[in-house]
């Protein structure tokens, strides 16, 4: 158990690997160490961040949603009535158009009937007029008796 | 095994010698024969055997870490890196708590420490027969192969931290400041004699039981083993001596464990130290 050169030897060899371990193997290690408390740091901050975006994004999503559902509604309930109200126009128009053809029937009849009464009242008049002669053997005139003719004509 | 010729206390002397290059007395260098001879050596003399196994020790150390260091990935990292992690990540943090200022230089201080100390205590778990055996049959007639056993090697260790103390204490406070330290206080500055003389106490007495803590629990732990060795002598012995050595070598596991930790801790507290001026401290 002798002190001698032994203790300088292993100063410098403590000296050289403190040296080497401080150069080469301290900081490489302690740098990718904090590389990685870093790069973990940021994945769970990016994970928190997408989290709350995907919160977000479905909370938009329901919200379009809703809006479109309640559009479709209105849009819904709008064809609805401009659906009734066309079949009411059409009725209508298919009423009124009716109503008009009835009409038009009907004055034709009427026109028909005035003018076959005309007709008739004239070819009455005739046969009147050509009774009479025959029965007084006399021409009658006709404009004389025009006054008379017409009364008849009218009772008929 | 102590080999029947040998009496008791050769066997414990041939476990004690180093093997010793050196200067003989008559000027010539050489191996020494023995134990006598090595003395003769004086201080120009080296243990070759606590050398070379504290070096071989410490370039496995460098070897083990740099291998993880120069792989060493920020992503995932492989078995050897995670280990290599741990250990950095425990010295990190022990001297991220003693010290507070801005050196690179102390963790990776503590942390070489840490590992290399351990490494070579941990040469004593290693049977205390077989390596000096081994290299007796191959020729080499002494063998320590714990070279914290070696007070050359743990004072040498400790008067490096003393060096790097005594540095950082003169480039953080200047020469003035580190001699008034030493002066001026605990008492009033005319007491400046009884100041010098126990503040140079406290400062010497922190390599002196730095290096000797060290020594002297592994000395004394290879001692008993060594001492149990013994008692392999007889066959009616030998199953206390199983027993033993188990026991004590399971105690040693948390003694060499807890030693390397208390040199490295004790380093960083006194650079640490260094560090701060005393009337912080007080």
């Amino acid at each position: 158990m002798n002190i001698n050169l032994t203790l300088f030897l292993q100063m410098i060899a403590f000296a050289a690997f403190v040296w080497f371990c401080w150069r080469f193997i301290w900081p490489p290690i302690r740098e990718a160490m904090s590389t990685r408390v870093e790069n973990i740091a940021k994945g769970l901050e990016a994970a928190e961040q997408s989290e709350q975006k995907l919160a977000q994004a479905s909370d938009a999503a329901a919200r379009e949603l809703e809006v479109a559902r309640a559009e479709s509604k209105d849009i819904l309930e709008r064809a609805r009535a401009r659906g009734n109200q066309m079949v009411e126009e059409a009725r209508a128009r298919a009423e009124e158009e009716g109503e008009r053809v009835k009409q038009t029937a009907q004055v034709e009849v009427e026109q028909e009937a005035n003018r076959a009464r005309e007709a008739l009242r004239a070819r009455l008049a005739e046969l009147t007029i050509l009774g009479t002669e025959r029965i007084l053997g006399d021409r009658i005139d006709r404009k004389t008796h025009d006054r008379l003719l017409d009364d008849l004509v009218k009772e008929l | 095994m102590a080999s029947g010729e040998l009496t008791s206390k050769e066997y414990i002397g041939h476990h004690l010698t180093n093997l010793t290059y050196g200067r003989h007395p008559d000027g010539t260098w050489g191996f020494a024969a023995n134990a006598e001879e090595a003395a003769n050596m004086g201080f120009m003399a080296v243990h070759v055997d606590s050398m070379g196994w504290a070096v071989a020790l410490g370039v496995t150390f460098c070897a083990i870490f740099y291998a993880a260091a120069r792989r060493a990935t920020a992503g995932i990292p492989g078995g050897l890196q995670n280990f290599v992690e741990a250990i950095i990540d425990f010295i990190d943090d022990l001297v991220k708590d003693i010290f507070h200022h801005t050196n690179s230089m102390v963790a990776p201080l503590a942390l070489t420490i840490f590992v290399w100390v351990f490494l070579m205590n941990l040469m004593d778990l290693v049977p205390v027969d077989l390596l000096p055996h081994a290299a007796y049959l191959i020729g080499i007639p002494y063998m320590k192969v714990v070279p914290t056993t070696d007070p050359n090697v743990t004072m040498g260790m400790a008067l490096f931290v003393f060096a790097l103390v005594i540095f950082f204490s003169i480039k953080q406070k200047g020469v003035g400041g580190f001699v008034g330290e030493l002066a001026f206080q605990p008492f009033p500055k005319f007491l400046a004699p009884i100041n010098l003389l126990l503040e140079s106490v406290t400062l010497l007495s922190k390599p002196l039981s730095l290096g000797l803590r060290l020594f002297g629990n592994l000395y004394a732990g290879e001692m008993i083993f060594i001492l149990i060795a013994l008692m392999y002598v007889s066959w009616v012995t030998t199953p206390v001596a199983w027993a033993l050595q188990w026991g004590w070598a399971v105690f040693h596991v948390l003694i060499i464990t807890l030693q390397a930790f208390i040199f490295a801790v004790l380093t960083t507290v006194y650079i640490a130290q260094a560090y701060d001026s005393h009337s912080e401290e007080h």
